[in-house]
């Protein structure tokens, strides 16, 4: 073949040269296009928020061009027939418009709800894997912080938008906004008003939510989710323990061809999974919920899942408030409402903000980590996660009590008193149960680095005895488990005279040394030192000496001693 | 190893013994369920007095929680004055006789004996022993001749409450609920609203015109056998079902991509 291509063709070097002798650009590709991403399934949890972002702004785009934020009451007068003649707002029936006489418009519509879902539930998953895999650590504080702000931003964009369309259903949970605006002292009534432009409903909401949710917080969302890939970017991204990762290098594949197809493929995963759900499954119907009278609730109104916790603080709270100088006239303080309002969120969003300087704080850890710990090897941080995940979980479930209730016949009431309790107990048992686990995963590390991995073999020896032979680890999964380190500690022994060491004499500092006692330090060491059974072994060992295959080392366990648990 | 020692160890095979176990489970528990449901006995009724035959069987069927002259017990309340209309909707729904004691009588397939000459025969000595709402006649139960706008707007004002904007239903206090609508007939509906059944108050014809109440059952119908437009509907009770929806098919589908495309090639040993 004599048309092999062996220089750039004038095409495609003729506009390269040209921009490239513009914008320079030619150096800042090469080396960015070959930019090495670690490779591991959970790394791509991040990118399903990213995605489904995208998402919104494409179905977000389409669904304003119809939408009309006003609350002007009108008369229906479109194809849905159960609500002809019915009086609604402009944002409504526009709403309906979309839904029923806008072509595609309900299949966007349904699109740019299923993303929402999956944009905060992909921000979640994400959140969770930075935490258990400790790649908040330093360098990445600052972009964790970012994460928590994105979160926090991405509830306030989905309440905004949630209550738009102006249905019964998000009515009602513009009716515990405002219920909340105004329980906060003081403040409260100013608040609402302000929000409101008036007495609840009043007639603005709808088009100040409308600028809130297409303008400011998903330009502030950009900003920060352009930051935050910078940032990953700059400061690498974490991978996990293994053969020939250090934490001075990224072992994975360049982001172009390798990264870059599988990020495309991912991001058509995620637009399949959304537009598939759009399809095939009906998400927020408003034309059976109807048009918001303030006057109207029906039973099972809920918030969508990711205000679901706060709902069940809500609905688990007893009914505590407090008048002031024990008249309602002077002021009343709705301890009912304030509470689950504020509390849960509080715990959640502070702790996951504060958590790395907490933790910094706590082991002395100044390092830079670019390798991600393995869940089990920091059980204690494992165990907080699974704890507040509990936590979260307990009132999520509660948020839908009602649908349980009525669905699986239990009593209303029981599930109440139920969750009252459930908030209390299920974290710390969550995290007694967590950290066991941790401790007997780090066990079955420790029995295959010390007495190799079950062969399948059943050896009997001379005297009669069955053993299984163990054979010693593939080389990689070896590197995976040997990349475990002890959680660093402060230096918190005391010297000889017995005094603890500078800054942990104070109430404060002697806290922090037993904090750091509890948290830090090898549980379980990877080498089990005490070498039992090699004794009573050593006879079986030369007993077998004439067999002389590789699995002869991995013998060496035997005697007591064959269950990986023990 | 031989083939069938290959099998079951295949990777998949614990995922085929499980589908295997729980169809099987399903089967068992379906035959079981035919077994125990009630032969279709229909009672050939002769051309009695109603208020006779209605006594009689009311002694036989009813008398032992609401007493021999319905006057009421510490088990059942008296059936005096609560008129032929709470009679059909009770028996009709398969309420009454009810099947156990609990916190509240659930909708079930009626007895053997229950027709609707049985049903007319007790309501009709029922109703005369103290009057009260009689069953409605056809026409002010047909739902072509309701408005539907104007029924839902009393629905979302007076029913949702309990019942939910697609009257899926809710739960009540202490293990009662609002059961869902979809299965009453126009004329249970209609007679729901008159008589108050259970937890349900009264809407007496004052609050709610026989005409409204027309139109709220137009709304009814209309919206229960609507299509869903959006696809499968996910019982119509809102942001629960979505959510887990997100989550257990949404998420997880694209975790599984994720594990997926970030596979290595397990090397042939």
């Amino acid at each position: 073949m004599s048309d092999v291509l062996t220089s750039t063709p004038k095409a495609v070097s003729g506009p390269a040269n040209f921009l490239d002798e513009r914008l320079g650009g030619g150096a800042f590709l090469k080396r960015n296009l070959r930019k090495i991403f670690p490779d591991h399934w959970s790394f791509l949890l991040g990118e399903i928020a990213l995605y489904s972002f995208v998402v919104l702004l494409l179905t977000g785009t389409f669904l304003t061009l119809w939408f009309k934020p006003s609350m002007m009451e009108i008369a229906y007068d479109g194809s849905y027939a159960p609500l002809k003649g019915v009086m609604m707002s402009e944002a409504y029936a526009s709403s309906l418009e979309i839904s029923f006489d806008v072509r595609g418009g309900l299949l966007i519509r349904q699109m740019h709800h299923w993303a929402a879902l999956l944009f905060v539930a992909g921000m979640m998953v994400h959140a969770l894997r930075v935490f258990f895999t400790g790649a908040y650590r330093k360098p990445r504080e600052i972009n964790w912080l970012i994460g928590v702000l994105l979160l926090t931003l991405a509830l306030a964009e989905g309440l905004t938008g949630y209550s738009l369309p102006d249905d019964l259903l998000s009515g009602a949970g513009l009716r515990i906004t405002e219920g909340v605006a105004i329980s906060l002292p003081l403040v409260g009534t100013y608040i609402t008003f302000f929000l409101f432009g008036g007495e609840y409903p009043g007639g603005d909401v709808i088009s100040r939510f409308y600028s809130l949710h297409i303008l400011l917080i998903p330009g502030i969302l950009l900003a920060l989710v352009s930051a935050h890939m910078v940032l990953m970017w700059v400061q690498k991204h974490t991978q996990m323990p293994g053969k020939g990762r250090t934490n001075q290098n990224v072992v994975g594949a360049p982001f172009y061809p390798a990264f870059m197809a599988k990020a495309g493929a991912y991001f058509l995963f995620t637009l399949g999974v959304i537009a598939g759900l759009a399809t095939f499954t009906q998400i927020n119907p408003i034309w059976i919920f109807g048009p918001y009278t303030p006057a109207d609730v029906s039973a099972g109104s809920q918030p969508d899942f990711y205000m679901g916790f706060l709902e069940g603080a809500l609905r688990i709270m007893p009914p505590w408030e407090i008048n002031l100088f024990g008249t309602s006239h002077a002021g009343t303080l709705p301890l009912s409402v304030l509470i689950p309002a504020l509390v849960p969120m509080g715990i959640i969003m502070t702790g996951l903000a504060l958590y790395p300087f907490l933790e910094r704080w706590v082991t002395g850890d100044h390092r830079e980590h670019h390798i991600a710990d393995r869940p089990r090897n920091n059980p204690h941080r494992t165990s907080i996660g699974v704890s507040a995940i509990t936590f979260y979980g307990v009132l999520w479930l509660l948020g839908a009590n009602d649908e349980i209730a009525a669905n699986f016949h239990i009593s209303l009431n029981m599930t109440t008193y139920a969750g009252r309790v459930l908030i209390f107990v299920a974290p710390a048992l969550a995290y007694l149960i967590a950290y066991r686990m941790c401790l007997g995963l780090q066990r079955s590390d420790q029995a295959v680095i010390s007495h190799g991995v079950e062969s399948g073999v059943i050896k009997r020896l001379p005297h009669g005895e069955f053993i299984e032979v163990h054979t010693p680890p593939a080389e990689d999964m070896e590197a995976h488990l040997r990349g475990k380190e002890a959680v660093p500690m402060l230096p918190v022994a005391e010297d000889g005279a017995g005094i603890p060491p500078a800054g942990m004499r104070g109430p404060l500092g002697r806290l922090r040394a037993r904090m750091s006692k509890a948290y830090g330090g090898e549980k379980i060491p990877l080498e089990d030192g005490h070498g039992h059974g090699h004794d009573e072994h050593a006879a079986i060992e030369h007993g077998e000496a004439h067999g002389g295959d590789e699995e002869h080392a991995a013998v060496g366990a035997g005697g007591d001693d064959r269950s990986l648990t023990h | 190893m031989t083939r069938i020692t290959a099998w079951r160890r295949h990777p998949l095979a614990r995922y085929a013994v499980l589908i295997l176990a729980l169809a099987l489970v399903g089967m068992v528990y379906a035959a079981f369920i035919q077994a125990g449901k009630p032969a279709d006995a229909a009672l050939a009724a002769g051309k009695v007095d109603d208020v006779a035959e209605g006594k009689s069987l009311f002694v036989q069927h009813c008398s032992s929680c609401h007493g021999m002259n319905a006057q009421g017990t510490t088990t059942a309340p008296t059936l005096i004055g609560v008129g032929a209309a709470a009679v059909d909707f009770q028996i009709s729904t398969g309420r009454m006789p009810a099947g156990a004691p609990g916190p509240q009588a659930p909708r079930k397939p009626p007895a053997p004996w229950v027709n609707e000459t049985t049903t007319r025969q007790i309501a009709a000595y029922v109703q005369s022993l103290g009057g009260g709402p009689m069953v409605p006649a056809g026409e002010q139960v047909d739902p072509k001749l309701g408005d539907a706008g104007k029924g839902g707007e009393l629905f979302r004002a007076n029913c949702i409450q309990c019942h939910n904007w697609a009257g899926a239903g809710g739960a009540l206090t202490q293990g009662k609920y609002a059961p869902n609508l979809n299965a009453a007939t126009p004329t249970q509906i209609y007679e729901a609203m008159i008589t108050g059944p259970q937890a349900m108050p009264v809407f007496n014809d004052t609050t709610i015109t026989p005409e409204e109440k027309r139109s709220m059952i137009a709304y009814i119908t209309q919206v229960r056998e609507q299509k869903d437009p959006g696809g499968f509907g996910l019982g119509r009770i809102g942001p629960v079902t979505e959510g887990l929806v997100a989550w257990i098919v949404g998420l997880s589908a694209l975790a599984l991509a994720a594990i997926w495309i970030t596979a290595k090639k397990r090397q042939k040993s």
